[in-house]
C-alpha cells in the first residue's frame, strides 16, 4: 500500500471521531446516530471546529459511561461523498495494517 | 477522612496540617500530624504541646532527615502523589526496616485498592481512604496472594522458605497487621 | 528447562484471576480507563492503533515445544493466526479482545507462562544469551539467575512503580549476545582470580532518545550476593530516579548526571545496611534451581560428522545456511541452529501458528524439544545433532523458513512501526521488507557478510536501531515518512553507539541509501574485513560523500 500523499489541509477541514472499543479493541467511529460503528464510511462528519466540538463532547460521554476508550478527532475528506481519513495515521488505522502479507483487518 | 487501620474501618482522630498557625490552635485539641518542614523549624513548640504528634512525609523526604526524632511519632503518613509514584515503598521499607520505626504508617493521597497488598508487603498498617466504599474492596484485595517471592513485612512466610521448608504456611493476614521483622 | 513447583503455580493462578478481576471491574465500569491502564499495562495489555495488544513474557528467551505450541494455539484462536517475537525475547499478539485476555492468560498458565511485568514501569521479563547453556564459550548458565532475578522481580512489593521500566539482561559468556551495555542493568558472568564465579554489573544502559551504553558499576559480585546488591540499586534508583520528565527518567540519565562512580558510592552504602543473609538465596536453593538447566542427556558422538560434510559439498544452498545459521556447540557433534523469521519480503519476528506448532515438532524429533528467542527476533533449536542439520533444513524450507540470513543484511531487525504501534512516526517493516528483496540474492549476501541493519519507526528505538552497524529510525516530517540513517553501531561485547550519517531518506529513497552504503563498504574494504571494521577504518566521509553525492 503506498501512503505517499498525507499531507493535512490545515484549516476548516471536515473532521470525525473515532475510538477504540472496550470491549474487543476494535477501530471504532461515532455516527449520526450517536452510534458507533467500524466503518469510516458511516461516521458521522463535522464541517467545522465548532460542530467538532460538540461531537467530541458527544464522544467523551461515551468513554466516560465505559464501552469506548480513548475517543478522539482526526480529519477526513469526502471523496465522491464518502468519507476518508486523512493522515498516514488515520489512512492506516481505517485500512490496516499496510504490510501485506497475510494479516487481514478484525472481522 | 474514613481510615482502615489494621484491617478495620475505624475514625481518623488524627488532624493534619503543614501550617503552624494551624498546629497551634490544633495540637491543644488533639492528636496533630505536621509536614517535616513544621517539625524541623517549630519542633521545641510542637513537643512543648504534650500532645500526640505524626510526622507526614512527602515523597522523596528520605527518613533520614528525621532520623533521630523518629520515635517521637505516633503516626508516619506516606504521601503517595499519584497511583504511579512509589517512592513511598521505599520510605516505608526503610522505616521499618532501617530505623526500626514501630509506630502507625499510613498510606494517604492516591490510595487505591491495587496498591494494597505492595504497601502492606512494605510496612505500611493503615491507609487513608477518599471514600469509606473503597474499604471492603481494598480489604479484599489483601486475600489475592497467598504467597510472594520476596521476604517482606507482611509477615507471611516466602516462597523461597517454603520451598526449603522452613517457613509456616501462614494464612493471608489481614490488611495492617502489625509487621513481623522478617525482612 | 525451569518447571513450576506448586508455589510459582499457584502464584500465577493468582495473578490470573488478580487481572481477570481488574478486567471485570474495567468492563463494569468500576474502573476507568485512566484507573485500568496501569493495571493492564503491568499485565503487558496494550491499546496499539487498531486493537489491543499482549505481550507475553518469555523468560530469558527459552520455551519448551509444548509452549510454543500453547503459543500457537493461542494465536489460532484469539488472535490472527500469528504472533510477533520481539527484541526482548517476548511474544506480541496483535489482535486479542479484552475479553479473552483472562482466557488466553489462564491458557499460558497452563504451560507456566505469564504477561507479568511486560509492561509498565517494573521490572521487565529478564533476558538472557539465547546461546545460554549450549555455546562454547559459556563460563556458566545465566538462565539459573535469571530465573532468579525472575522470581525476586515478580510483582516486587517496592520496585512496581519506579520511575521508568526496568530493564535487565544477563549473560554467562564473554560473548555478549544479550546486548547487556543495553539494559538498565547488564550482568556478564566471568571467574575472579580464584577461579569463583562472579558479575560484572553494568548499569544504565538504554536506547531511546538518549542512547547511552551501560557503565561498569561493579567488576566483580559474588554470585551469591546477586539479589541483595539489585535491591541497593534500585531502592537507590526507587528513591532518586527522576520522575518530573519521562524522557528522564532511566537510570542511564542518573547515572550520567551523578557519575557512575557517585552512584557506587550510593549503592555500595545502600548494600552494605542490608543485613547478610536476608534475601540472597542460599546455594540449596540456587542449586535447585541450576539444575533445571542441566545439559540435557547428549549422546556420545565424534565431533565430525561425514554426513554434514557431503550434504555441505553436495549442496551448495545448504552449506550457505550452514555458513550463517548454524553455531558452535560446546558438545561434541552437535550444533546449534538459528531459524530466521526473516524471509526475502517477509515481516522481521512474525510466526505463523503453523509455523510454530512445526517447528515445536522440529524441536522434538531433531532437538530435546527446547527453542530459545533471540533479540534478533530469530528462533534457535539449541541441540541439533550434525548428523540431522539437513533434515532439519528441508523441514525448515517446506516451512518457508529456511532462509540463510542469520547476521547478514536481510536480518533485519524491525518493530512493529506504524503499521501497529501507537507511538509510531513512521513505518518500519514495509521498509524492512523493501530492503530485504534488495538483497535476495544469496551469492551478495555472503559477499557482504557480517552486518546488523535494524529499523525503529520512532525515536524510541525499540529494534535497537543505536547499535546496530546500520541503523535506520523513522521520522515524521510536516506528515511525510523519513528515515534517519546512522552507521557504527554495534551491540555486541565491543557495544558501540552510532552516528547519524547527514540528512534523512523518504520512504523510496532507502533501499537505494542502504545499497550505497553497502557499495562503499564493497568498494572500501579491505581483506577479511567485516562491515564494521572497514566502517572504523575509514570513518563516515567515504559514506557520505556517495551518499549526497548530488546535492
Ligand atoms: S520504536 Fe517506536 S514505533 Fe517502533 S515499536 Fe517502539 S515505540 Fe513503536
Amino acid at each position: 500500500m503506498s501512503i505517499r500523499t498525507s499531507r493535512i489541509p490545515a484549516e476548516n477541514t471536515a473532521q470525525a471521531i473515532t475510538a477504540n472499543r472496550l470491549s474487543d479493541g476494535s477501530v471504532i467511529y461515532l455516527t449520526a446516530k450517536d452510534n458507533w460503528s467500524e466503518r469510516i464510511e458511516d461516521c458521522q462528519s463535522a464541517p467545522d471546529p465548532q460542530a467538532a466540538k460538540v461531537l467530541l463532547h458527544q464522544a467523551q460521554r461515551h468513554a466516560a459511561n465505559g464501552h469506548v476508550v480513548g475517543p478522539y478527532l482526526f480529519k477526513i475528506e469526502h471523496e465522491n461523498g464518502t468519507p476518508v481519513a486523512l493522515g498516514r495515521r488515520e489512512i492506516i488505522r481505517t485500512r490496516g495494517p499496510s504490510v501485506g502479507t497475510d494479516l487481514k483487518r478484525p472481522i | 477522612m474514613p481510615l482502615i487501620k489494621h484491617g478495620r474501618l475505624v475514625e481518623d482522630r488524627w488532624h493534619e496540617t503543614d501550617d503552624f498557625a494551624e498546629v497551634q490552635t490544633l495540637a491543644p485539641l488533639g492528636p496533630v500530624i505536621v509536614s517535616l518542614d513544621v517539625w524541623r523549624q517549630h519542633k521545641d513548640a510542637i513537643l512543648a504541646f504534650d500532645g500526640p504528634i505524626g510526622l507526614r512525609l512527602a515523597p522523596g523526604q528520605t527518613p533520614d532527615l528525621a532520623a533521630a526524632d523518629l520515635h517521637r511519632f505516633e503516626v508516619i503518613a506516606l504521601e503517595f502523589a499519584t497511583f504511579t509514584d512509589g517512592r513511598a515503598y521505599s520510605q516505608a521499607r526503610l522505616l521499618r526496616q532501617r530505623h526500626g520505626y514501630k509506630g502507625e504508617l499510613r498510606a494517604v493521597g492516591e490510595v487505591l485498592r491495587d496498591q494494597l497488598t505492595f504497601m502492606l508487603r512494605c510496612g505500611f498498617d493503615s491507609f487513608s481512604l477518599a471514600t469509606a466504599q473503597q474499604a471492603q474492596a481494598l480489604l479484599e484485595a489483601v486475600e489475592e496472594f497467598a504467597h510472594w517471592y520476596q521476604p517482606a513485612l507482611d509477615g507471611r512466610a516466602t516462597i523461597p522458605a517454603l520451598r526449603r521448608g522452613s517457613g509456616e504456611k501462614s494464612s493471608p493476614v489481614a490488611a495492617g497487621c502489625a509487621a513481623t521483622w522478617a525482612y | 528447562m525451569y518447571r513450576y513447583d506448586e508455589f510459582d503455580h499457584a502464584f500465577v493462578a493468582e495473578r490470573v484471576a488478580q487481572f481477570s478481576g481488574q478486567v471485570a471491574r474495567r468492563v463494569s465500569g468500576e474502573l476507568s480507563e485512566d484507573e485500568f491502564k496501569p493495571l493492564r499495562l503491568m499485565n503487558g495489555l496494550y491499546l496499539q492503533l487498531h486493537a489491543y495488544m499482549l505481550r507475553v513474557a518469555i523468560p530469558y528467551g527459552t520455551l519448551a515445544s509444548h509452549q510454543l505450541r500453547k503459543l500457537a494455539h493461542i494465536a489460532r484462536t484469539y488472535d490472527h493466526g500469528y504472533g510477533h517475537f520481539t527484541t526482548r525475547q517476548n511474544i506480541q499478539y496483535n489482535w486479542p479482545k479484552l475479553e479473552d485476555v483472562p482466557k488466553i492468560l489462564a491458557e499460558l498458565a497452563e504451560v507456566e507462562m505469564h504477561a507479568i511485568q511486560t509492561s509498565g514501569n517494573c521490572i521487565r521479563n529478564i533476558t538472557a544469551d539465547p546461546l545460554a547453556g549450549v555455546a562454547a564459550d559459556e563460563v556458566d548458565d545465566p538462565r539459573t539467575y535469571a530465573e532468579i532475578i525472575r522470581q525476586w522481580s515478580t510483582l516486587h512489593p517496592e520496585f512496581s512503580f519506579l520511575p521508568r521500566k526496568f530493564k535487565i539482561a544477563v549473560t554467562g559468556a564473554p560473548s555478549d549476545r544479550a546486548v547487556t551495555r543495553g539494559h538498565d542493568i547488564g550482568l556478564r558472568m566471568h571467574r575472579n582470580a580464584d577461579g569463583e564465579p562472579g558479575f560484572e554489573v553494568m548499569v544504565g544502559g538504554g536506547q531511546g532518545r538518549t542512547p547511552i551504553l551501560a557503565k561498569t558499576l561493579r567488576d566483580f559480585l559474588p554470585v551469591d550476593q546477586m539479589l541483595s546488591y539489585l535491591e541497593a540499586i534500585l531502592r537507590v534508583y526507587n528513591q532518586l530516579g527522576r520522575r518530573d520528565n519521562i524522557y528522564k527518567a532511566r537510570l542511564k540519565i542518573m547515572v550520567e548526571s551523578l557519575g557512575v562512580e557517585a552512584l557506587a558510592e550510593l549503592v555500595e552504602a545502600e548494600w552494605a545496611q542490608i543485613p547478610d543473609g536476608t534475601l540472597d538465596l542460599p546455594i540449596e536453593e540456587r542449586q535447585r534451581i541450576a539444575a533445571y538447566f542441566a545439559p540435557p542427556s547428549y549422546v556420545d558422538l565424534p565431533d565430525e560428522s561425514s554426513a554434514l560434510d557431503g550434504a555441505i559439498a553436495a549442496d551448495a544452498s545448504f552449506a550457505a545456511w550452514v555458513e550463517s545459521n548454524v553455531h558452535e556447540h560446546k558438545q561434541p557433534g552437535y550444533a546449534i541452529a538459528t531459524i530466521s523469521t526473516k524471509p526475502h519480503g517477509g515481516i522481521p519476528g512474525d510466526a505463523s501458528a503453523e509455523q510454530m506448532e512445526a517447528i515445536a515438532d522440529l524441536a522434538e524429533q531433531y532437538g530435546f524439544g527446547e527453542i530459545r528467542i533471540s533479540h534478533k527476533q530469530n528462533l534457535i533449536l539449541p541441540d541439533i545433532q550434525k548428523t540431522d542439520l539437513f533434515a532439519l533444513w528441508q523441514a525448515l524450507g517446506i516451512l518457508g523458513m529456511s532462509a540463510a540470513n542469520a547476521g547478514r543484511i536481510s536480518d533485519i531487525i524491525a518493530c512493529p512501526g506504524l503499521d501497529y504501534c501507537n507511538l509510531a512516526n513512521a513505518r518500519s517493516i514495509p521498509i524492512a521488507q523493501r530492503i530485504s528483496e534488495r538483497f535476495s540474492d544469496l551469492a551478495r549476501e555472503r559477499e557482504i557478510g557480517d552486518i546488523s541493519l535494524n529499523i525503529s519507526g520512532c525515536i524510541n528505538a525499540c529494534a535497537h536501531h543505536h547499535v546496530a552497524n546500520i541503523g535506520v529510525l523513522g521520522v515524521d516530517k510536516k506528515g511525510t515518512e523519513y528515515y534517519q540513517v546512522t552507521l557504527g553501531g554495534v551491540s555486541n561485547e565491543n557495544a558501540a553507539i552510532g552516528s547519524i550519517i547527514g540528512p534523512a531518506f523518504d520512504e523510496w529513497q532507502i533501499a537505494d541509501a542502504i545499497e550505497t552504503i553497502v557499495d562503499v563498504y564493497l568498494q572500501q574494504r579491505e581483506v577479511g574485513e567485516k562491515f564494521i571494521q572497514t566502517y572504523q577504518r575509514i570513518g563516515p566521509q567515504p559514506f557520505k560523500e556517495k551518499l549526497y553525492a548530488s546535492d
